[in-house]
């Protein structure tokens, strides 16, 4: 019986009750920067294996990742998980290829434009028009490539007038 | 001081450029020209304070090595202390900068070192974005008005003696080199110059006439805009010692 579950690798489904409750817990962890998608949502959660939660950040300087430490250490400890240890890892790094399908389109739904998908190698193909997530025109412009975070881009849309975010490939 | 293994040198030269370039843009917040480029360069020097964290931890106590040490203790390249001057001078710094950091932490990707390797993968790929925009600045002001050229060719002609240093190795990272840990840095110019001229052609601007390179960062020898740079980093730790949020 497997005792772990891996997002990176996408093999061993967590079979064990004890697995798959750490992940039920941690799918309850909103990220704070974006409220809307879960850490399981934006592939902030790499592997639950064992008692040992495994976690790595978006950007080298998120200032989101104390308090995502924290707000785990909180939803398990809630959960009568206070045994479960987490652990950080820088590698592999973060990619946007990891939100989730469901995610993106909880991204979409928060009005921020999702990454497209295959872009892990490219990092900069940031150039493909994004969709704009109020009226779905394709006519749109990069502002800028900063944004009110480190994940996202400013964008405008030509179409509805209207400003908004773009999740970066990255 | 005390000697710190060579691998914790490293570590700690590649920590202090990173969170020296940090600091120095950070100076920007509220005061950039426009909201759009204010939050670009809070974004730059957020990355680069995150990569200083990750690579001072591996030195050592990285809140520690930031704000208790003084000028001489700071390992950082000459480049990354520079005065932000104007807004064509910070980009000028950048593109340099960027340019040669991404080639660096590129090759140390693939260091035998995993933690050297995992924090290097990482950061490639912010720092891919600091010199795209960096580079695009340097075109927009080089092929500009007259002013922002002027301005753009007063900034590289500013940084440019200190290009040298970028590539400078000691016995200390040729062996770390050799040993597969770190990387020959002077291997990098060839491509960094190929880059950096293309951009240059880009901007129609001419490559800085070559000047006598200034050196001593690696060895603390820095100039006179390092303190008053620390000063004001490190105010708050060393007012309140062990201070937290």
């Amino acid at each position: 019986m497997s005792t772990a579950i891996s997002w990176t690798t996408g093999v061993s489904p967590a079979r064990t009750p004890a697995v798959q409750e750490i992940a039920r817990v941690l799918s309850q962890v909103p990220d704070p920067e974006i409220p809307a998608l879960s850490i399981i949502d934006l592939g902030i959660v790499r592997e639950v294996h064992g008692d040992r939660v495994i976690i790595t950040p978006t950007y080298s300087g998120c200032p989101a990742t104390l308090y995502i430490e924290q707000s785990i250490r909180g939803a398990l400890n809630d959960a009568g998980l206070a045994h479960v240890r987490i652990e950080t890892t820088l590698s592999p790094p973060w990619t946007s290829d990891w939100i989730s399908d469901e995610g993106r389109e909880k991204l979409r739904a928060y009005g921020i434009a999702p990454p497209p998908k295959g872009a892990a190698n490219a990092s900069l193909r940031n150039d493909t028009h994004a969709q704009c997530p109020r009226c779905g025109s394709m006519n749109t412009a990069e502002i800028s490539r900063f944004g009110s975070t480190p994940c996202k881009a400013l964008w405008r849309c030509n179409a509805c007038a209207e400003p908004f975010d773009r999740f970066k490939c990255h | 001081m005390a000697a710190l293994a060579p691998l914790s040198t490293y570590a700690l030269r590649l920590g202090d450029d990173a969170l020296i370039l940090g600091q120095r843009l950070s100076e920007w917040c509220g005061h950039a020209p426009t909201i759009e480029v204010d939050l670009s360069l809070a974004n730059l020097a957020l990355d680069l304070i995150g990569q200083a964290t990750h690579f001072l931890g591996v030195a050592g106590d990285a809140d520690k090595l930031a704000f208790h040490r003084d000028a001489l203790d700071f390992s950082n390249c000459l480049l990354v202390e520079q005065p932000n001057g104007d807004f064509a001078q910070t980009m000028a710094r950048q593109f340099l900068f960027s340019t040669f950091q991404e080639l660096h932490l590129h090759a140390l990707a693939s260091s035998k070192d995993e933690r050297f390797a995992a924090i290097a993968a990482k950061a490639v790929k912010e720092v891919a974005y600091h010199r795209q925009l960096s580079s695009d600045w340097v075109v927009r002001l080089g092929d500009g008005t007259e002013e922002s050229r002027a301005r753009m060719t007063a900034g590289l002609d500013w940084m440019w003696r200190f290009v040298d240093e970028l590539f400078q190795m000691d016995e200390l990272e040729a062996k770390l080199a050799k040993g597969g840990a770190g990387v020959d840095k002077s291997e990098l110019r060839a491509e960094w110059d190929r880059r950096v001229d293309a951009v240059l052609a880009e901007a129609t601007l001419a490559r800085p006439a070559s000047r006598r390179p200034v050196l001593g960062g690696r060895r603390g020898h820095h100039t006179e805009h390092l303190g008053p740079l620390l000063s004001q980093m490190q105010f708050l730790q060393r007012a309140y010692p062990g201070a937290v949020w």
